[in-house]
């Protein structure tokens, strides 16, 4: 059985059949109609959904939700993320599980406000202050949008850390077929809830029965109390130690920001993830995410349908940067290094580019290999790249 | 009742500076409130007095300058029953000024106390929104310009459920948190006292000062504003009840399409619906793609239109194929339907790439139009069809259909029937049937 449906509504679903239970938005082209569809069905969840005064509330009021124990989801495009740049810092530091929907437009500034774009890769990972690691997944098409939204709750849940969804106007809006079989049902395992320390803990103060910021070990995030849970709960974004106290002891802050970068960058493995449509014999290597994949997958097609080897790599997590399934999909099916040039589309100034070579020339340097030629199809005049421009930069 | 909510720690702050003494009230309301530590947040954000949660055994949030109150608000969203208190400077006030006067708005239920000392303490004493006239700070070295913002008058215009004005050495400071803690709605506390590291000394102001400024300024003490309304995060949970009592299902779930037709189409075609806002572009569109499924055919669909809804262009393209369909751009149309003379100015893309193979569908007012395409003209008129404008994307496509033969028209039928219920259904299969005239 098969159904009609757009991206947003695939998100929303996702997103309720994940239990989320906290929505806050503010209008915004094109991602308001996510906020329309939780305002309307998550209070028939027994959820809460409020359009927000401002971005900056939206975010705010999503971060004080989910400290209260609640699945938080908020939804913008490019210029909204601007305005949560500084609460995406907070919840980063302070250990949100916080699921961000990105629908991209193009930029910059009002940019077109119905005009698909990618141009949002790099921002969403330094957009804030600090440098510390996000999480970011892309859907390559609309019954991903549906589970690419679950594993983003899930995500968010176990590594208490903001999770963006990065999809555009077009994926957002446009209406697919969907097989009802190829929605993944995705688990969302919930955050570790607390559990009280023996009283002669030691440095327990007097009225906790938990440390909110206790990192045992210090990839792990810490155990999770709601306000109005069983423990006394503190919650800071200031550098703290593991009562959630203010500090500035060295050994306490470097721990701190070790455990913010290792409780992700240690779990790569865990949270990378891309698709395969690689080859034997192809001497290129798409590379693409999002609504260009479709376009890349029509181009594979048509090359094999007139007798040429090539192979496709599709992204799903851009941040972190799915680092070996690069070097695999390099390889090639059965290991032969004969990829000559990667072509890396989007529609941005090269976002994710950067990231392929950055992988790839580290990769060659290490293994005494020459790399191979890397070039992007780049486009922003509001369009999508076309199966066609695939086509003519095959080698 | 617990003899205290302070913890061991003591204060940080300069001699002399009123954040303590209010603290101390705070500690004494909570006293004699007697609540459960656990339902208790105080929330703060940046400035001296934001350092205030950590001498409490209450729970406590420390955010971003100048949202404590939006993050509140997220807090009580969640748990209505919570005791939510926000401990905020004037500095604050200013930079969160949109989530104060929504706060306010909305009534929610949080106890707001305003630190207000006219400056930014732990900055450098910069001027704030509550600097009196010609208050001395670093960044009004010749006197302050600008009106002070009166809190309370702020809040007690929009909807506050509790407003005072007063000051950090007011006795009766304790009851009058009491009294707003123990309030359903948005309360706000504006306790005036004094920044001896700046304001003091830059102002000579003292005690007595607090006084005769409020005075100079018009502004009153005490309980200034009281009011009854819905406290707003019980009234939105109890408006979403109401809204979903009738639910029947889960939200949102699959409406899937069975193949219950057939098609005989080949190869992916594309069709582009050229009109105007207004006239059921992508509903017609959608009718087209839902027709195809119904009829065991992928199909996808891409509009286009101004930011502005109900003017201008709309153009929809579909494409049917009979195998999944992976690039959704249409580069090069097999059938164009121009419906309107908005549609029509924007569709010079898909008008140049037409050729023999290619069927144009147009009104007798285009019939002019140069094309290697086939051109379809439909006269209504001739046919002796009446019917709104609004409806003709529809008739044009189903009459295009009806020659283009991708599916049966009863997958039309069967697609509107689903989609869409009681008059708007009847219209649009009014339409459908009167498509069957069109020569």
């Amino acid at each position: 059985m098969r159904e009609f449906i757009d991206g947003a509504t695939a998100i929303a679903r996702g997103a309720l059949d994940a239990g989320c239970t906290f929505f806050a938005g503010y209008p915004i082209s094109p991602a308001t109609p996510l906020l329309l569809h939780m305002i309307r069905e998550l209070p028939k969840c027994g959820g809460v959904a409020i359009q927000a005064e401002d971005e900056i509330a939206s975010i705010s009021m999503c971060i004080g939700a989910a400290m209260t124990g609640a699945r938080a989801l908020t939804a913008t495009s490019g210029p909204g993320i601007s305005l949560y740049s500084e609460n995406i810092g907070l919840a980063i530091m302070g250990e949100v599980p916080l699921v961000i929907v990105d629908a991209q437009r193009m930029g910059p500034a009002t940019g077109g406000a119905t005009t698909p774009g990618q141009g949002d890769v790099q921002f969403v990972r330094w957009g804030t202050s600090g440098g510390y690691p996000i999480i970011a997944l892309a859907p390559g098409n609309v019954a991903e949008c549906y589970s690419l939204t679950r594993r983003a709750f899930d995500l968010a849940e176990r590594f208490r850390v903001p999770v963006f969804l990065l999809t555009d106007k077009e994926m957002f809006l446009s209406m697919s077929t969907v097989d009802l079989a190829s929605y993944e049902q995705v688990e969302v395992r919930p955050r570790g809830l607390a559990q009280a320390l023996p009283s002669d803990t030691p440095g327990l103060r007097a009225e906790e029965s938990f440390l909110p910021y206790r990192f045992d070990p210090l990839d792990a995030p810490p155990a999770f109390s709601p306000y109005g849970g069983e423990h006394i709960m503190r919650f800071t974004g200031s550098s703290h130690d593991e009562h959630g106290m203010l500090t500035k002891d060295p050994v306490k802050v470097g721990r701190l920001n070790e455990h913010l970068r290792c409780k992700i960058e240690d779990h790569r493995d865990e949270i990378e993830a891309a698709t395969f449509d690689l080859q034997e014999g192809a001497h290129t290597l798409f590379v693409s995410y999002g609504i260009t994949s479709r376009a890349m997958a029509e181009a594979a097609k048509t090359a094999r349908d007139a007798g040429h080897a090539v192979s496709a790599l599709t992204v799903q997590s851009l941040w972190p940067v799915p680092e070996d399934a690069i070097i695999n999909a390099l390889c090639g099916p059965s290991c032969h290094t004969i990829i000559r040039r990667v072509v890396v589309a989007e529609l941005n100034l090269g976002d994710f580019r950067r990231e392929a070579e950055r992988v790839i020339y580290d990769w060659a340097a290490h293994a005494y290999r020459t790399p191979p030629q890397i070039v992007g199809i780049n486009r922003v005049d509001g369009e999508l790249i076309t199966p066609v421009q695939f086509l003519e930069q095959m080698v | 009742m617990l003899h205290t909510y302070r913890n061991e720690r003591s204060y940080p702050f300069c001699p002399g500076c009123g954040h303590g003494l209010i603290l101390n009230h705070l500690d004494a309301a909570l006293g004699k409130l007697d609540l459960d530590p656990k339902r208790v947040v105080i929330v703060t954000d940046i400035g001296c007095q934001g350092l205030g949660d950590q001498y409490f055994t209450t729970n406590a949030f420390h955010g971003l300058h100048g949202r404590s109150i939006a993050y509140a608000t997220g807090i009580k969203l969640a748990d209505p029953d919570l005791k939510v208190i926000v401990l905020i400077g004037d500095g604050g006030t200013g930079i969160g000024g949109a989530h104060l006067l929504n706060a306010a708005r909305r009534n929610i239920g949080l106890t707001v106390l305003v630190f207000d000392n006219f400056n930014f303490g732990m900055t450098g004493g910069e001027h704030s929104v509550t600097t009196p006239p010609g208050g001395i700070t670093a960044t009004t070295r010749g006197g302050n310009l600008e009106r002070p913002l009166d809190l309370c008058a702020t809040v007690s215009v929009n909807g506050a459920s509790l407003a005072w004005r007063g000051t950090a050495f007011d006795k009766d400071l304790p009851e009058v948190i009491v009294r707003a803690v123990r309030s359903d709605g948005f309360a706000l506390l504006d306790i005036w006292e004094l920044c001896t590291a700046y304001y003091v000394p830059n102002n000579e102001f003292s005690r007595r000062s607090l006084e005769t400024t409020r005075e100079a300024l018009g502004m009153q003490a005490g309980v200034l504003h009281r009011e009854e309304r819905p406290e707003y995060a019980r009234a939105l949970r109890d408006a979403g009840a109401r809204a979903s009592s009738g639910a029947r299902e889960k939200p949102l779930q699959p409406r899937p399409l069975p193949a219950q037709f057939t098609s005989t189409l080949d190869r992916e075609f594309r069709l582009v619906i050229a009109g105007s806002a207004g006239g059921k572009v992508r509903s017609t569109a959608r009718i087209v793609g839902e027709a195809g499924i119904l009829s065991g055919l992928w199909a996808a669909q891409q509009d286009d239109y101004p930011v502005t809804v109900q003017t201008g262009h709309s153009i929809s393209e579909v494409i049917l194929s009979p195998r999944e369909i992976l690039f959704t751009g249409v580069t090069r149309p097999d059938a164009l339907v121009l419906v309107s003379e908005d549609g029509c100015r924007m569709a010079g893309r898909y008008l140049r790439t037409l050729t023999a193979e290619s069927s144009l569908f147009i009104t007798p007012e285009l019939a002019g139009l140069e094309t290697p395409a086939r051109k379809v003209v439909f006269d209504l008129e001739a046919a002796g069809i009446k019917g709104s404008k609004k409806n003709l994307g529809l008739l044009m496509v189903s009459a295009a259909l009806r020659k283009l033969n991708l599916f049966p028209m009863e997958a039309c039928e069967e697609a509107i029937r689903r989609g869409s219920r009681g008059t708007i259904a009847d219209e649009n299969l009014a339409v459908l049937a009167a498509s069957a005239m069109l020569p």
